[in-house]
């Protein structure tokens, strides 16, 4: 699958003529904390889609910081990469740190 | 009513300079409708701008241009609506006669009312309404700054509050002002037709009377007139930004503050009051 906009996250399919540009809207719910999709909007500018952001996904909550990005900057896997990029390799147990006994003395795990 | 109201215990230990006004003072020209205590006058003022734009913004929900922009004029509708319902309620207390926010907005007429005729206008389309709001956000912006320093506290309290709110609306209503005077010639067209039938509407923001000047004098209202060059300022750089042409300034509608309105002002409340008059005391 080449890298086109139907990779996208998100990607509606409506005709680009009536549809503004799509922006994925990133939430932060604290200092430190990681910002985490919430969804995404339809804006014409950048300042557009911070306003957008903010009055569908941050009006309620404790947001203290928002990020937008324009969806087709957001490079996607394809499902039909799911298997060589994702297995878990559930054959191999050694891979997981669970395989591995805790030696006896050591604290603060 | 209740939205964001949650001030309710007032009347008592906040005495000011504008308690003294209110006991002595009395407004010096004869208007109609107008009652004989300045404060809740000039609450009354406050407070029934943000009721009547706040009933017009929520006419769009579920009409938005797009999904986005459906929510964010109704999060607006409530911002406004929930200030209005703060200084109702203190225009209540200050009045003294028990009546309660929700009372003043749904028991009173359109001759009762003092907003100003700009925000009783029809929405019209879309750029109709997004013009009418920044030319309104322009001004209150610089109205709420002044109020934060009222010497009565709980006034002064919620300007800050709405501060926060119009900081985000002017924001929103120009960056809407930008996009459509400098985007298609379509959107600039109705833009500009938008522009060059409000405009005379908004000398009325700016003028003072002695209820205005008494209120000044007891630092409880805010000096429009002293305003106007800062407006002036904020929406020649916006509309310049926009490609728009401010109109000359000719015939200018007033009278909102003396209970005067357009037509359509009635109308509205026909739509707004009749399920509180028609269930008078209802709760749901």
């Amino acid at each position: 699958m080449t890298n086109d906009t139907t990779s996208s996250p998100g990607f509606v399919g409506a005709s680009p003529e009536t549809q503004w540009d799509l922006w994925e809207v990133f939430t932060q719910e604290g200092q430190g904390a990681p910002h985490e999709h919430a969804g995404s909007v339809h804006a014409t500018t950048a300042e557009h889609a911070m306003q957008n952001a903010r009055d569908v996904y941050a009006r309620r909550g404790k947001v203290v910081s928002l990020w937008v990005v324009p969806s087709v900057s957001i490079v996607a896997s394809a499902p039909s990469d799911a298997g060589p990029l994702f297995d878990p390799g559930n054959d191999k147990a050694y891979r997981h740190p669970q395989f591995y006994k805790t030696p006896r003395g050591v604290r603060g795990l | 009513m209740s939205a964001d109201g949650g001030n309710r215990e007032q009347g008592t230990g906040n005495r000011t300079a504008a308690d003294s006004w209110v006991a002595g003072a009395r407004p010096t020209t004869a208007t109609s409708g107008i009652t004989e205590n300045p404060l809740f006058e000039y609450l009354l003022r406050l407070a029934d701008d943000r009721l009547v734009l706040g009933h017009r913004l929520s006419e769009w929900c579920g009409h938005g241009p797009i999904l986005e922009e459906d929510i964010a004029l109704a999060n607006i509708a409530l911002d406004f609506i929930g200030q209005a319902s703060m200084l109702l309620k203190l225009a209540g207390d200050v009045e003294g006669k028990g009546r309660t926010d929700d009372m003043l907005a749904y028991f009173r007429d359109a001759i009762e009312f003092r907003n100003v005729q700009l925000v009783e206008l029809p929405n019209g389309d879309f750029a109709t309404t997004i013009v009418r709001q920044f030319l309104f956000d322009a001004w209150d912006v610089l109205v709420l700054e002044r109020l934060t320093s009222a010497t009565n506290e709980q006034l002064a309290g919620i300007g800050a509050k709405a501060l926060k709110e119009a900081k985000y609306h002017l924001r929103h209503s120009a960056e809407w002002v930008r996009m459509l005077g400098d985007g298609t010639v379509e959107s600039h067209r109705r833009a500009q037709q938008a522009l060059d039938a409000l405009w005379p509407y908004t000398a009325e923001l700016f003028l003072t009377d002695d209820i205005e000047r008494q209120a000044v004098a007891a630092g409880v209202g805010v000096d429009v007139e002293s305003l106007r060059p800062r407006w002036r300022q904020t929406v020649e750089q916006v509309f310049g930004e926009a490609t728009l042409t401010i109109p000359k300034d000719g015939f200018a509608p007033r009278g909102g503050r003396m209970g005067r309105h357009t037509e359509h002002l009635g109308r509205m409340l026909a739509d707004m009051q009749s399920l509180a008059r028609a269930h008078p005391g209802a709760t749901w």
